[in-house]
């Protein structure tokens, strides 16, 4: 595993995934929008609203995904010094943060018609807004002091110890009593009928497909980024 | 790489368990004393358990019963069942699209001294099972329809 702490090595595989990702990504996205907001069936109950599912249920996952990611990272740039697993969490945080933000706001748009109301603070949504803030706070955290290292390092505690929200975000609507419906994506499989969950699960590997592909484009800024200050480091050093 | 190194990276790694483990503890413990203030809603079985003082405010949730639904005005009457204990509740205002008998709901208001809860809020609780309306139907006639769906039209 270490030998991919190597950037150049890490770059090597991160370019020959970018056209693949971009590839899938953009099927997807052709295939499984018409699918998901066209051509699949209105929901017995909810009508045309359930759209709003196709892209709120893959920004849900993509906004966990994106925090195992960038917490996994923090862990192995904490213990480890990896600077790359260090720079892969910096690239994905503005990310997860918007995938977290489309998930609360259309889980808005369609709580007011079917619930009644745009926001209740019942576990799961009051653990996913918490979520929101987390990156944010992360985000705000990585720059916040004049020596870069501290704050990638606040950063990186800061996002381990919010990991602790996961499994709570997860679990939410299971120990608790919500008003958010229960998890669609089981281990058992998805409670959808077959003509909605195949336009979801296309929406779910392209918004994948498209996170990987943005996350290896910011990354390589990253690296380029973090090659030019240590120039200008020695650069000054020399000096 | 030199032993000393070695040992380093072994502390940072048992620091980042242990304070994960420490963290994760320290959060079940806390949300389980506040189990209470999480839930957002209390069944029928669990309201009436629970003795509430008078005048406090509590959510209300469960499905609401077949052929209970009055509207006298402007005012819904209907029974929240948990298909063990019933409460009787009384609300003036506007109804989710989503609210019909069988399907779930969450009244917030107060339970008063005639037993009937008053509601000043009523929202629509929906399930995570979507289907097309063919497949509901199927479903209806197959007998496979399950508690807490919409019920199936003909039971008794």
């Amino acid at each position: 595993m270490h030998k991919y702490a190597n950037p150049t090595q890490f770059i090597r595989i991160a370019n020959a995934v970018l056209p693949w990702s971009t590839a899938i990504a953009v099927a997807a996205f052709v295939i499984g929008l018409p699918l998901a907001l066209v051509f699949s069936p209105p929901d017995y109950q909810q009508g045309e609203t359930v759209r709003i599912m196709y892209v709120h249920v893959p920004a849900a996952w993509m906004s966990l995904m994106v925090y195992m990611v960038i917490a996994g990272s923090s862990a192995a740039f904490l213990i480890w010094r990896h600077t790359v697993a260090h720079l892969i969490a910096r690239a994905s945080a503005p990310l997860g943060a918007m995938f977290a933000a489309v998930c609360l706001i259309s889980g808005m748009l369609w709580g007011q018609p079917m619930w009644g109301t745009f926001w209740v603070w019942d576990a799961r949504l009051t653990s996913v807004l918490i979520l929101f803030f987390i990156y944010i706070g992360y985000i705000a955290l990585l720059d916040a002091f004049d020596d870069p290292e501290r704050g990638d390092r606040a950063a990186a505690i800061l996002a381990l110890v919010g990991s602790v929200n996961v499994p709570i975000i997860h679990f939410s609507v299971e120990w608790w009593s919500t008003l958010h419906q229960g998890t669609i994506i089981t281990m058992d499989g998805l409670t959808l009928s077959g003509d909605m969950a195949r336009p979801l699960l296309i929406m779910v590997a392209g918004f994948t497909a498209f996170y990987v592909s943005v996350v290896i484009i910011r990354l390589r800024a990253e690296l380029l980024a973090a090659k030019i200050r240590n120039a200008r480091q020695s650069l000054a050093a020399a000096e | 790489m030199t032993a000393k190194t070695m040992s380093r990276k072994n502390r940072r790694m048992i620091l980042v368990v242990l304070g994960l483990a420490l963290l994760g503890s320290g959060a079940a413990l806390v949300l389980t004393a506040m189990n209470d203030a999480i839930v957002f809603f209390f069944s029928p079985s669990e309201i009436k358990e629970r003795n509430l003082a008078a005048d406090q405010r509590v959510r209300l949730g469960g499905l609401v019963e077949d052929g209970s639904v009055t509207k006298a005005g402007g005012t819904v009457s209907f029974i929240v069942t948990d298909t063990v204990e019933k409460i009787s509740v009384s609300y003036t205002g506007v109804l989710p699209d989503l609210f019909r008998e069988g399907q779930g709901i969450v009244a917030e208001g107060r339970l008063g001294p005639d037993g009937v809860f008053q509601a000043s809020e009523v929202l629509a609780k929906h399930d995570e099972n979507y289907m097309p309306r063919e497949v509901a139907d199927a479903l209806k006639k197959n007998g496979h329809w399950q508690p807490g769906m919409e019920p199936v039209a003909d039971t008794p």
